[in-house]
């Protein structure tokens, strides 16, 4: 019999974005729950964040498979340093670890995009974006995903951060209230479900602030 | 003669001999499976054919095994990885049994474990051939849950597997609510493998339908569909189309 199938390969892409902001005080993390395969959809509920620390929350898209081992080893990490330290991670701490456990696959990476929203250990507001391999950078607000290339241009251009190039460095938090970043976010993801057949069904936004976690849905396009 | 010429590549990838002991392409493979959730547990159909390409070389597949008290599979792709995959469940619950402490594993957990399999199988570039639908039921509990072979999961309330994700799934986002009966449930299923068997050259008029509930599990004897072939579009297809063949 000859061979019918294309070359077999270890990964596919189940679409998907991500997006996350940093305020003053508060940090919005969101991302769609559909998952797809090609022009199929898999599931209109697949929830692509996850709680890594009591301040640290991580979006991802990519490969579904690599994403949730990705995050049972991060949870794994996380369990042995609450034994070691009796303390949960920080956000920053987190962030490096996430860098390290991708570049650690560096000839056979995740294939996943995260960015990681949190409070850092004053309580501002803290995002990190991060690309496949492990390469990583601070940022106010952020972006990946399969909608990512529609949605930063227009937070590049509504939030109008300052430049990370200004001596002084400048804060890149956000100056929006946190209902204001709630908006914004859903706005993005509204758009983005226009033009992006990977990005719909549902939008699920988490709020890490002072007062603890708290979780929003609304309804995206299904089509 | 140059020294390294001598040498067999014996550990190299691309040598013949690890390309034998990998499963790149499937060989016998069966269609697409079906699960959904109804009013007091889980329902799954699968045809009982096993294809040779596109040879229909075996009539009697069983696609539909229990796994322990609480769990249902159905297997499709390579059938003789799903054997594997079944043999190595068979293990797990065996050796779960051993601790006799009186708790047993339940769908989520074999769902996991399955995941687990398949994925560190994709790592070694030596996957499973297969795409697994999970039912189970367990203390009230439903699930229903799905695997495929380079280890993406998830749970829903209705899933189906390569043909039936593209031809089954919209008419059960049209017609499945959470209070089917069995009867209505089963019409369903059947009316979707209908769907399938007309439409999926790989599928066969031979199916069993398995459903688990807080009682246990039955899986049917293999039972046929009655199928209608006398549409006028199945009768002389080219009609709306003249100046084809």
């Amino acid at each position: 019999m000859t061979k019918q199938q294309a070359n077999w390969s270890p990964y596919d892409n189940n679409g998907g974005t991500c997006v996350a902001i940093a305020g003053a005080d508060y940090c919005v993390i969101a991302a769609d729950t559909r998952m797809s395969t090609g022009y199929s959809i898999l599931t209109r509920d697949y929830s692509k964040i996850s709680k890594l620390a009591d301040k640290s929350m991580m979006a991802s898209s990519g490969f579904q498979a690599d994403v949730r081992a990705l995050q049972k080893l991060l949870a794994a990490r996380h369990s042995i340093y609450q034994h070691q330290h009796n303390k949960q991670m920080s956000c920053p701490a987190m962030a490096q670890l996430l860098s390290n456990t991708l570049y650690y696959k560096r000839f056979f990476p995740y294939y996943a995009f995260n960015v990681l929203g949190g409070l850092d250990n004053e309580g501002k507001g803290c995002v990190f974006t991060y690309d496949a391999v492990g390469s990583y950078e601070r940022v106010g607000y952020s972006s990946q995903g399969s909608g990512a290339t529609l949605i930063t241009p227009f937070l590049d251009n509504q939030l109008k951060s300052p430049s990370p190039l200004l001596l002084p460095a400048q804060d890149a938090v956000t100056p929006l209230s946190e209902s204001e970043a709630i908006d914004l976010v859903k706005t993005c993801f509204v758009s983005a479900t226009e033009r992006d057949i990977y990005t719909g069904d549902k939008l699920e936004i988490v709020i890490l602030n002072a007062d603890g976690i708290c979780r929003e849905y609304m309804d995206l396009r299904k089509d | 003669m140059n020294s390294v010429d001598s040498i067999p590549a014996k550990n190299s990838l691309l040598s013949s001999q690890a390309e034998s002991e990998r499963t790149l392409y499937p060989y016998v493979t069966g269609t697409s499976v079906i699960g959904i959730k109804y009013n007091d547990g889980i329902l799954l159909v699968a045809d009982m054919g096993g294809s040779y390409g596109s040879t229909l070389r075996y009539k009697s597949v069983e696609r539909l095994k229990p796994v322990g008290k609480h769990s249902l599979i159905g297997g499709g792709g390579e059938i003789s990885d799903f054997q594997e995959i079944l043999r190595k469940l068979d293990e797990l619950i065996l050796y779960d049994n051993m601790w006799d402490d009186g708790n047993s594993l339940g769908p989520k957990e074999v769902h996991s474990y399955l995941s687990r399999v398949m994925y560190n199988r994709r790592n070694k570039f030596d996957p499973f051939w297969n795409s697994l639908v999970l039912g189970g039921m367990k203390k009230g509990q439903k699930y229903l849950g799905t695997v495929n072979m380079i280890g993406v999961h998830y749970e829903d309330n209705h899933v189906a597997t390569g043909f039936g994700n593209h031809l089954a799934q919209p008419i059960l986002r049209d017609e499945w609510h959470e209070n089917l009966s069995f009867e209505d449930g089963v019409k369903l299923l059947e009316k979707c493998m209908r769907v399938l068997l007309y439409r999926d050259r790989s599928a066969i008029n031979k199916l069993q339908i398995a459903k688990i509930t807080e009682e246990g599990i039955t899986i049917s004897q293999p039972y046929a569909l009655k199928t209608f072939w006398n549409f006028s579009a199945f009768q002389n297809p080219t009609l709306g189309a003249e100046g084809s063949w």
